[in-house]
This record gives C-alpha cells, structure tokens and sequence, in this order.
C-alpha cells in the first residue's frame, strides 16, 4: 500500500553525465564572448599613464587603435629609438593617419561609422608635439572621439 | 520490411572536444577591458577663424615644456587644479571675476544660472611630456565629475553614474564640459 517503493537496487546510482557538456559549452561560450585576440603585434614600447577619470572602451568593433612609442628592442637597429607611429603592422608617418582612418571608416558598417573610436595608446614619456600632430591629422579625417588608453590608478598616489 | 533502427552516436566525448575549445579560449583570453579617458575632438575649422571668449570666461591651463604647470598667470601643484577647475565652472558666488552666470532651462531643474560661456584652455608646448598632459586632463575632468556628483546627490540623492540617462543629460547640461585643446606653441 505504500506509495514509496523501496527500490532493489541499494548501490550508489550512476550519474548522468549527459548534462557535463552543456556546462562546459556554457563555459565555451562564455569565454569564447569575451575573448579578444590580439590584434597586432607591437613594434613600439607602450607605457600608457595612469589616471582615475576612466571610461570603458566598448564594442571592440568601433575601436581603431594607433600606437606611439620608441621602437622595440628587435626594430631599434632598423628604426631608431625616435618616437614612432604604428598603424596596424607597421610604422607610419603622421600624414599617413588620414588614409588609414578613412580606409577603417570603410571597413565598417554604415550606421556604425558615426561612432567610431580611436583608442591612443602613447608611452607616457612621449614628447605632446607628435601627439598633436596625431590630434590634428585624426580632426581632419573627423574621426573626433578619442580616448587616450590609460590605467587605472588609485587616488592617494597623486600627492606625490 | 522493419526499419533499420539508426544507432545512436555515442556523445560521451562532446565533453572532452568541449573541453578542449574550452581550454584554448582560457588561455587566449585577455580579460583586461580597454580602459581610458574620453574626449571629443572639435571638429576641422579654417586656421584663421579665432573665436572670441571673454577674458572672465576663460581659464587658461598651461603646461610648459619642464612640465610645470601655470594656471592664471602663476604657478601651480597639480593637486591645486582641481580645486581651481571646479571654482572656475561653478562660479558659486557669482564673482565678477569668474565665468558670467546665463539663465538655462534644463529638465527636472527648471531655470537655473548656470556658467555656460566658460572654456578651459588647456595649452602645452611641443615638448611636454604626455604624462603630465594626461594629470592635467584628468584632473580637469575630475573637476566636472565632481561636480556633477554633488550636485546628482544634492537633487536626486544618487550619485551621477547611478543617474538614468535623461537625468545624467539633464546634470551634464547643467555642467557642461568645455576643455578647450588649442594647438601647441612654441615659447
């Protein structure tokens, strides 16, 4: 008459290990989302500042990035340690800038070009002149929203 | 004629492919979101076109090519800017000397007196060094989020990133953000 039937099997059950892939696919997919891979290698030594009023950089699609610094150890002998400018796998000049925006701006969406982003990425010990001159050449492609990359510091290291 | 009952594919190791995919994208995976300071660029104008603010509307940041910072015609510490920025943008005793107060309507607030004309200048010479031209950016911009947080908790009681937008909309009227980056000189 009972409703709980004592079942014969006493030993401990079998899991059920079909359900084990769908949370390593959760996973998968959760990792898969947020990765980014490197986009290029780097040629230039970039330290960027640090600063505490920072923005997040959204929607990596949007994003161009452009880098300034000396050159690396392996570019040195062939470059110089002058302040240099890459643009995507190689160096440019500033005169180059207009080109290379244009040419991303087209590799983009329609509707997205409107806010599109250059991220700076320049090593603290960079002279303002060739930034400028990076600020003037980016207003005359109108690529105007900038962000200058930095990292996140606490406030107290300011009183230094 | 019976049908041909197709066998099951064994799916025991999905797990391990999966793992597998997994593992690669753990070890790819750079988490570091890109993080910065935002600005705006004005947009191209003709060389010679200056525009012509008033002296008590502006706020002249220098920073020279030794990386000291002049702010009204002395020397300053960078820590002393911010303090000087947020006098300089909210004007709160309406002294003659800093920014003219203009009426403004703005939503949730009404009409309200606010220093609309006033422009930081942020100057530098060609040899700054980029470190020091980001403290000042920073600090000038702390300035604004200051202020616009005292003034989201003082009316709303949340601070400005807790704001929903129209809200947030109606602060940054109310403190519009104007650094102005003229082109370098040379001294």
């Amino acid at each position: 008459m009972s409703k709980f039937k004592k079942s014969k099997n006493d030993g401990v059950p079998e899991l059920n290990m079909s359900s084990l892939s769908d949370i390593v696919f959760m996973f998968l997919f959760f990792f898969m989302s947020v990765t980014t891979m490197k986009e290029v290698d780097l040629k230039v030594v970039v330290d960027v500042p640090h600063a505490t009023e920072l923005t997040k950089l959204e929607k990596k699609s949007l994003v161009t990035y452009i880098y300034i610094g000396q050159p690396n150890q392996h570019n040195r002998a062939r470059m110089g340690s002058e302040t240099r400018i890459q643009l995507n796998d190689r160096f440019a000049e500033v005169d180059e800038i207009q080109d290379y925006i244009a040419q991303e701006k087209g590799s983009m969406k329609e509707e997205d070009q409107p806010f599109m982003t250059v991220s700076l990425k320049i090593d603290k010990e960079t002279q303002m002149g060739i930034v400028n001159d990076v600020k003037q050449a980016l207003r005359k492609a109108y690529a105007l929203k900038i962000n200058y990359s930095s990292k996140r510091r606490d406030n107290s290291e300011l009183t230094r | 004629m019976g049908k041909k009952k197709l066998p099951q594919p064994n799916t025991s190791s999905t797990a391990d492919i999966a793992f597998l995919l997994l593992i690669f994208f753990l070890l790819t995976t750079t988490m570091d979101t890109d993080t910065g300071i935002t600005r705006r660029l004005p947009p191209p104008v003709d060389e010679d076109v200056e525009q012509k603010v008033e002296e008590r509307n502006t706020l002249v940041v220098l920073v020279s090519y030794d990386n000291r910072i002049m702010c009204e015609g002395r020397e300053i510490e960078l820590w002393e800017l911010k303090d000087i920025a947020k006098e300089f943008i909210e004007n709160p005793n309406n002294s003659a000397k800093l920014p003219k107060k203009v009426p403004v309507t703005i939503d949730f607030f009404g009409e309200v007196e606010v220093t609309k004309p006033h422009v930081i200048s942020l100057q530098n010479d060609r040899a700054t060094k980029y470190w020091r031209y980001m403290d000042v950016q920073n600090e000038l911009i702390a300035a604004y989020n200051e202020l616009r947080d005292e003034l989201s908790l003082r009316t709303f009681g949340k601070t400005y990133a807790e704001l929903d937008e129209p809200h947030q909309k109606a602060v940054a009227a109310y403190y519009p953000q104007k650094i102005s980056e003229a082109e370098p000189k040379t001294y």
